[in-house]
């Protein structure tokens, strides 16, 4: 960037009458605002690994939890976080793009630039309802076993080993049983919660017992989530079938069932945090994008009516590219620790 | 009373770091700073470089992620520590090239940069010792 440079006394430069920063008070206050709410992120990010690392129960691992792909079937560990990552970083780029055409005092090539950046935050946030509703409504759901057993487990080659679980192991049913027995499921987690309010709490929960009990899940996968290792073997590969599956089905802990996450359950861990701060963190982060979105959205009808044309200059388009990017910034981060490491 | 000379340290590393550019004044950092369409061209060419290099990081990352088996090996802790590379030139990229803090002044630059790795390294290490802690409590005292 050319410029022409002269030199000036320094009483002259902190004597007030100018910046030092040599940026203008809204965008130096810009970035004051970004480095206090990188710290809000930071402490959170902290106390989740606060959590992970102080845990003694194994924690899930993002590649087995977020695996899915709107409308297909299979899995594709981390396809979907990773598509929501790029089209952030597009939406980044269009802002950049905004800012230089902003620098040209092109009115056009703002319009466009901006209006692009907006489209790729709404679908961002598309993208995150997506990712919230499939992590709420769950993938086939697990439970807790009262007692400890023994089970014949298959692995992929069809090899067979027998496996001690203890009292209290969580095991997993298939996606596939999860949707075709849902109402059921989601029926039988709450049985305890039921009785607490009373009424015809007690009457709910038979009905629901009598429904679970009638149907045996053909699969059950020993641990879907997390890197659980008993006897040698990684329990994400082994799925028990048949009679011993009946058998760890009647074993069911009542009410430990937890198919999908709330605010009291979740299906991919024992400990709760791992689902609230899923809530937590992201949800924070959303609501950043959302709220950058309105203000783009505001400024970019301004660009339209010509307001900052008149202005002589589009420093306005800088500063709410600061923000865009922070929030791009941060997911790079949130991308890491939540869902990769 | 004692001179705390940890507390100082910032400080002089950042006397030492900075230039002293807070003497020019330099038209390029104003408020109604322009460029030409063929400046243009050549600040969009970096953009769309950079652009690149942001998705195959990404690219790679998620293939990392999906290829590496977490048994708890050797193996494991390099590709975390990987994973926490990528990420910061990630971010360097996005601060210094999309945010262009890489063209403000130096003053500038440390301002922002200097709270944010401190703060970085302090919530590592919190995060850190202070979880292995806890759970050397939950071992200990159930």
């Amino acid at each position: 960037m050319a410029g022409q440079a002269e030199h000036v006394t320094k009483d002259e430069l902190w004597g007030g009458n100018r910046s030092p920063f040599s940026v203008s008070y809204g965008k130096m206050m810009m970035w004051f605002f970004l480095v206090s709410d990188a710290l809000t992120f930071g402490g959170l990010l902290t106390a989740y690994g606060v959590i992970r690392h102080g845990s003694s129960d194994l924690w899930p691992v993002g590649e087995q939890v977020f695996e899915a792909l709107p409308g297909l079937h299979g899995s594709y560990p981390l396809m979907y976080v990773a598509l929501m990552t790029f089209i952030l970083i597009i939406s980044s780029v269009t802002m950049v793009l905004a800012v230089e055409a902003g620098h040209r005092m092109d009115k056009k090539g703002v319009v466009k630039w901006l209006g692009l950046t907006i489209i790729g935050g709404f679908f961002f946030l598309a993208s995150q309802a997506w990712e919230w509703s499939h992590f709420i409504h769950g993938s086939g759901g697990g439970f807790q076993i009262n007692q400890p057993m023994t089970v014949a487990a298959a692995d992929d080659a069809g090899n067979t080993y027998q496996i001690t679980l203890d009292n209290g192991s969580w095991v997993h049913m298939t996606s596939d049983f999860g949707h075709k027995y849902e109402h059921a499921m989601e029926a039988a987690e709450e049985p305890v919660a039921h009785d607490e309010h009373g009424g015809h709490g007690e009457h709910a929960a038979a009905e629901t017992h009598e429904d679970i009990s009638t149907m045996v899940p053909e699969e059950i996968i020993l641990n879907k989530y997390t890197l659980e290792h008993k006897d040698g073997k990684d329990l994400r590969k082994l799925v028990v079938k048949g009679e011993d599956a009946k058998k760890l089905w009647a074993a069911m802990e009542p009410g430990s069932m937890a198919f999908g996450a709330n605010m009291h359950k979740n299906e991919y861990a024992i400990q709760q945090q791992y689902a609230n701060f899923f809530f937590f963190v992201t949800g924070f982060h959303g609501f950043h994008v959302f709220s950058g979105v309105l203000i783009n959205i505001i400024i970019w009808l301004m660009a339209v009516k010509g307001v900052f044309e008149k202005r002589g200059h589009y420093e306005m388009i800088e500063k709410i590219g600061l923000y865009w990017h922070f929030v791009d910034l941060v997911w790079v981060f949130v991308f890491t620790f939540f869902y990769l490491i | 009373m004692g001179i705390r000379i940890h507390i100082l340290l910032p400080y002089l590393i950042l006397l030492i770091i900075m230039e002293r550019d807070d003497l020019i004044v330099n038209e390029s950092y104003a408020l109604n700073a322009k460029h030409d369409e063929a400046a243009g061209k050549q600040i969009r060419k970096k953009l769309y470089g950079v652009t690149v290099l942001l998705t195959v990081i990404t690219i790679i990352e998620v293939f990392m992620g999906v290829a590496f088996k977490r048994n708890g090996t050797f193996t494991w802790e390099a590709i975390k520590l990987t994973f926490l590379v990528l990420t910061l030139v990630k971010a360097a990229y996005i601060v210094l090239i999309f945010m262009h803090l890489g063209d403000e002044r130096k003053n500038l630059k440390y301002v922002v940069l200097l709270p944010y790795a401190l703060f970085i390294m302090y919530l590592i290490f919190i995060g850190l010792y202070e979880g292995v802690s806890v759970q050397t409590g939950h071992n200990i005292f159930g």
